[in-house]
């Protein structure tokens, strides 16, 4: 009886299985490592569903991207470093097409691809993350943080500041504390918040909250001894809510209160409730309808009952829009690609995508995407490009993030001297033979 | 009819003392191993090697390190992932730091000998405390581990969080210069390990056939009784605690090098200590080669489903919903496996050679 009941269901299986479809000529191939369960699956589902909805809207108008058509796989990664790296190998080769490039929205899955993805001659990709040094495209030519890095981040920050004291002058005589996570993320930005500091003749200081955060109050307490003028917040998860409440109840005003990237969700100021009213955080795509593409999006796909996300409510929430805009930079460098190679581009061209993407405001309109990406340019030394970055406020009647301020520049001269430091030692601890960006030969080779 | 001891007949003490007494059992083994040396490198794809084997072979030597501790030994342990940190970075900095003539197995032996001493250190409570009790400061270990090395950055020559492992770290006696062979590659990976496994199973193995592994099993048993009949059961415990820790710290280099290639703490958090407690006790505590099976059930099982669900069903689902029903499958497996059969795996095993070398007329 047991083995029949097996046979039956190995058979009514076998009938089910569709027939796998069958890679056709003029299709280009892009894994899709997601992560819909575990902790992470509101980023995950978020990200990736936006990634999703903007492929299927160029498969739609555009029959996908320079005449070839998008097709792509998913792999559960849970946003774990192991499963991600099996899902990288499984998902390298797709039925005998090659994978563009990698793009696994984790700092533990993308760092660890790093060499892997160099050997395979496959861009791992990072948007607005990822290792800092990893700018410098001489040293690491396969991968890329298209947006911002950690010392941007911090620099427009204190340029934001400064626009709020009315010029960058009145910075003088202020103090600023930097209140970070306790972990290697959060420490990253220490040093360079003295630096930027000394620069403008602030006073600086770093307050650790060990991890998890959700408990401040000796830490707001000694905020509230020192006095500063501005608390810049480079939070993480609970951290975040934590944070605001702590600091409203001990008196310390909420708009001079600076959320870094990690410090931006709904997920952050919602459950805080009326303490994050005025809260601000830096961004590199402002929530809400804010493009033409996302209109489009919903019109072509949401409103004719297609779409990734399952709660509509979502479309326009902040890691779906930093899908689209992943999508936006990810076709665009295929299209790159495609103008110099043909249609039929592989990875290592696509990798000369990434490192030759020109996404200017005049770009950006022509893809509708004026608004939510910011110009990102990159070149073989920089691998980040951006370096550009908005503010947000929360609405607490509204519950909505309302755009604070325009596009404003990172301090990217200041920032060089330690991502060239950090590249020098990873240069000796991982034995990396740097290419030459000034010898055109090169720069140019998109095979290296 | 297959694990059949008919006709073989011990005739010396030497011969009673095999590692395997039955023929067709030696058989089967060398075979097994000849075809992972030899067949396996060449036909296995990338894949295969560096998302399948090469993970196995590292979970399995912690695997096997936590068993001889807590299976072998009873002295129950949360710290596993942290004696793995220790191991993982003190072979980098050993490798980093020393002339030119280290290699990675030397490396590996020494910060393995360090991880072991450090392990001793941590067991000392156990002098004192036992079960559930040293299974809590044992837990020190793991968060003792994370705190040093995100403290002191010299221990990752002050990279910001990882360290991409160098290709030249694997290169041997200059075989891979000299020969122009990738020593780096998946395949010499897996090589690598597979030796080093190896070679730390049979250990682990005669080990537990000397007096110090019924050493071991007498203080598992009972310490008060053990020490009676004059066992010392201060040293026995710390030698488990060093030899335990001296594999973990193996397998954490391993999992570092030959696996991920790249070095930082994030790898080692805590839930990696449950899971490879899991693996030991699933694989049978107390048992070498049912580390290996957990290690295998563990690791391979999700992603099995996946592939399956993948295969079965053509993407017609979410890969939420696959994932979701591989974790249930996955528990009731658990569930079921060890209501069924305690001794977990093992156990399983053994039951089952023990039917084929009656079968077919088991009565």
């Amino acid at each position: 009886m047991k083995t029949k009941l097996w046979i039956t269901g190995l058979a009514m299986a076998t009938a089910m299985s569709a027939t796998a479809p069958v890679m056709a000529e003029g299709e280009v191939y892009i894994p899709m490592p997601v992560y819909r369960v575990g902790p992470y699956a509101t980023g995950g589902t978020g990200y990736f569903g936006g990634i999703i909805d903007y492929y299927t809207l160029m498969n739609m108008t555009e029959g996908g991207v320079g005449g070839m058509k998008i097709i792509w796989n998913e792999c559960e990664t849970n946003y774990n470093d192991q499963k991600g790296v099996e899902c990288y190998h499984r998902q390298k080769e797709f039925q005998g097409k090659q994978a563009l490039f990698f793009d696994p929205l984790s700092v533990g899955i993308s760092t660890s691809l790093v060499a892997q993805g160099r050997k395979d001659k496959i861009a791992i990709i990072a948007v607005n993350h990822g290792r800092t040094e990893g700018q410098r495209g001489d040293v690491f030519p396969y991968y890329f943080m298209p947006g911002i890095n950690t010392y941007d981040e911090h620099s427009i920050i204190t340029a934001y500041i400064g626009e709020l004291e009315g010029g960058m002058e009145n910075l003088a005589g202020k103090k600023i504390v930097l209140l970070f996570h306790g972990s290697t993320y959060g420490r990253e930005a220490v040093e360079f918040t003295h630096m930027l500091c000394e620069k403008h003749n602030c006073s600086s200081e770093a307050i650790e909250v060990p991890h998890p955060g959700n408990e401040q109050t000796s830490q707001w307490l000694k905020i509230r001894r020192s006095k500063p003028d501005y608390v810049v917040l480079r939070g993480w998860g609970v951290m975040n809510p934590v944070a605001m409440q702590t600091g409203v109840r001990m008196g310390f005003p909420i708009s001079n209160l600076i959320g870094n990237i990690w410090s931006n969700d709904d997920g952050d100021v919602k459950p805080a409730g009326s303490s994050a009213n005025g809260y601000q955080a830096i961004t590199t795509h402002p929530t809400g309808r804010v493009a033409k593409v996302i209109d489009e999006i919903v019109a072509k796909l949401y409103d004719q009952g297609q779409g990734d996300l399952e709660d509509k409510s979502r479309i326009g929430s902040n890691y779906w829009n930093l899908g689209v805009m992943a999508g936006v930079i990810h076709l665009e460098a295929v299209r790159v690609a495609q103008a110099r190679f043909g249609p039929d581009v592989n990875s290592a061209q696509v990798r000369w995508g990434f490192e030759n993407l020109n996404l200017d405001t005049a770009r950006l309109t022509e893809l509708g995407a004026n608004g939510l990406v910011p110009e990102i340019k990159t070149n073989c030394m920089d691998h980040v490009g951006g370096h550009q970055a908005k503010f947000m406020r929360w609405v607490y009647a509204e519950t909505k993030w309302e755009v604070a301020s325009d596009w404003i520049d990172g301090d990217v001269e200041l920032s060089q001297a330690i991502i060239d430091a950090k590249a020098e030692n990873a240069i000796e601890n991982e034995g990396i033979t740097p290419r030459d960006c000034n010898d055109p030969a090169q720069r140019d080779d998109f095979d290296v | 009819m297959i694990y059949r001891e008919t006709g073989t007949f011990i005739t010396s003490y030497l011969e009673d003392r095999k590692l395997f007494p039955i023929p067709f059992d030696k058989w089967a083994m060398a075979v097994f191993m000849l075809f992972m040396v030899f067949v396996v490198p060449f036909i296995a794809s990338d894949y295969w090697l560096a998302a399948h084997l090469i993970p196995i072979l590292a979970y399995g030597t912690a695997a096997l390190g936590l068993n001889l501790l807590t299976g072998m030994t009873g002295q129950l342990s949360l710290g596993t992932a942290g004696f793995m940190c220790f191991g993982a970075f003190f072979t980098f900095n050993i490798m980093l730091r020393s002339p030119e003539w280290m290699n990675l197995p030397l490396a590996m032996i020494l910060a393995g000998s360090v991880t072991g001493v450090i392990g001793i250190i941590f067991g000392l409570p156990s002098i004192r405390i036992k079960g559930f009790y040293l299974l809590v400061s044992t837990l020190a270990a793991q968060y003792f581990a994370l705190w040093f090395f995100r403290s002191y950055p010299y221990f990752l020559n002050y990279a910001t969080a990882t360290v991409t492992l160098p290709d030249h770290h694997f290169d041997l006696f200059g075989i891979g210069e000299t020969f122009n062979v990738d020593m780096a590659s998946f395949e010499a990976k897996y090589l690598l390990s597979l030796g080093i496994v190896t070679a730390l199973a049979l250990f682990a193995k005669n080990l537990m056939r000397s007096a110090t592994g019924r050493n071991f099993m007498a203080v598992r048993d009972m310490d008060i009784a053990a020490s009676v009949i004059g066992i010392p059961v201060i040293r026995t415990k710390m030698l488990a605690f060093f030899v335990s820790c001296f594999y973990c710290g193996v397998g954490g280099a391993l999992f570092c090098y030959a696996y991920l290639q790249v070095l930082g703490i994030r790898t080692f958090e805590m839930n990696r200590s449950f899971e490879i407690l899991f693996m030991a006790i699933i694989g049978g505590l107390g048992s070498i080669a049912g580390s290996f099976y957990g290690t295998v059930l563990v690791y391979e099982f999700p992603i099995l489903f996946s592939w399956a669900g993948d295969y079965i069903f053509g993407g017609a689902f979410d890969t939420a919903v696959v994932d979701n029903v591989a974790k249930i499958m996955y528990g009731i497996l658990i569930i079921a496996l060890l209501i069924r059969e305690p001794g977990g795996l093992a156990a399983l095993w053994a039951t089952a050679k023990q039917k084929l070398r009656t079968w077919p007329f088991p009565h």
